[in-house]
């Protein structure tokens, strides 16, 4: 067809703009992403019993500090992400600051540890269940996050679709932070780390199909 | 002409264009339909491909710009957001009909302003096989409303449909569209 019948098409399209959209389905996504996957943790595998008591509640802040932190990087990032011809670079490198935080946290206490303990240290309780349960309730946050930026219009998927995938993974991680048992940093550096980088690379896989406008 | 006229141009049409002018929307989609088609023809031409393919990627850009136009900023320029969509296609054109991307060049936001194109040319995609595709209701207050030429309320009173009705009738079918011209042509 000819361009101009097109433009002619496309200017009879006169709903007005609604601006705000992209901002508030993110919220929106963050919030039942988010709940949901407290809700599977619940279901799953259940609140840890002395979760706000005792030292338990010390570690705790430290794995909230860690996931919420990538959160709301993540979150800057995918903002910027949905508006075309945004620099989106130094939110980027951002992104970095919480894992090499809790990597040399890490690092530093499996050196200052007897060797004795490190073992204990890195292969705490239910290491597995986390490596598994963490992956798992960040599935409905991906979808929640998915469903809003297809309102946006991202212009590089894969990069998009990993960030998407980081900020799913580290909401999937707070959930399950509200039950875990293991209380050591280089538990929450690997245990918490890996699966969040495990969703960052699913991401940039599905983003190119999922994201495309 | 030069740039920063044409973007201080573009940029106002475009938010005219967003308070509801219809006429300066127009404007605004006729005037950057010339760089678009300038730009993509360039492209392509360095890849040896034709005029056909460019004004399907000059189409592919106006629906993805009019259908995310939610997505630009009035109080930012306007080119970096036009230049980032038509790249965006551009790239996402050149993966479908799987060309290296390692050969183009390396591009600047302004280079879409530099040049201009005014012929009106014609995409392969037919816009009547496209309306087939796409819902009654859609595809009848389409038809009425800029094929026919009739007015809203003319489209009302003949179909049976609320003004409203018919104004989110076009606005749905425009999506429709868009989601059809986006899943490429068929070849």
């Amino acid at each position: 067809m000819k361009t101009s019948q097109f433009i002619d098409l496309l200017s009879s399209d006169v709903q007005p703009v609604r601006r705000g959209i992209v901002g508030k389905a993110l919220a929106v996504a963050l919030v039942i992403g988010g709940v949901a996957a407290v809700i599977l943790m619940l279901i799953t595998v259940g609140l840890r019993p002395d979760v706000f008591q005792g030292a338990g509640s010390m570690l705790l802040l430290v794995k909230l500090l860690f996931t919420l932190s990538l959160v709301a990087l993540g979150t800057l990032f995918l903002i910027a992400a949905s508006y075309p011809g945004r620099n989106v670079r130094r939110r980027l490198a951002f992104l970095l600051l919480p894992f090499l935080a809790i990597a040399s946290l890490g690092l530093g206490a499996i050196l200052l540890a007897t060797p004795m303990t490190r073992q204990d240290m890195i292969f705490g309780p239910e290491w597995l269940t986390c490596l598994m349960c963490i992956p798992l309730f960040a599935i409905a946050p991906f979808a929640a996050l998915i469903w809003a930026l297809r309102m946006a219009a991202p212009t590089d998927l894969r990069r998009t679709g990993a960030i998407a995938g980081l900020v799913a993974g580290a909401l999937g991680a707070t959930a399950y932070a509200l039950h875990c048992p293991g209380d050591s940093i280089p538990f929450i550096a690997i245990w918490y780390g890996l699966p969040i980088l495990l969703w960052t690379l699913l991401g940039a896989v599905l983003g190119p199909h999922l994201l495309r406008w | 002409m030069n740039v920063k006229s044409a973007e201080r141009e573009l940029q106002a049409l475009m938010t005219e264009g967003l308070r509801g002018d219809a006429a300066a929307y127009k404007a605004l989609l006729s005037k950057l339909t010339g760089h678009l088609r300038a730009y993509f023809k360039g492209r392509l031409a360095r890849l040896g491909r034709g005029a056909v393919e460019a004004e399907d990627l000059v189409q592919e850009a106006l629906i993805g710009i009019h259908t995310r136009r939610h997505t630009y900023d009035p109080s930012q320029p306007f080119t970096p957001w036009a230049y980032a969509i038509a790249r965006y296609k551009l790239l996402d054109h050149l993966r479908r009909t799987r060309v290296s991307i390692k050969d183009l060049p390396i591009e600047e936001a302004d280079d879409l302003l530099a040049h201009d194109d005014l012929s009106d040319a014609e995409s392969a995609y037919d816009l009547q096989m496209l309306l087939a595709r796409i819902a009654p209701k859609m595809r009848q207050a389409i038809q009425y409303v800029k094929l026919d030429g009739l007015s809203v309320s003319e489209a009302a009173a003949r179909s049976g449909m609320s003004e409203s009705a018919i104004k989110v009738s076009v606005h749905r079918g425009m999506k429709a569209l868009a989601l059809l011209i986006s899943k490429g042509r068929p070849s």
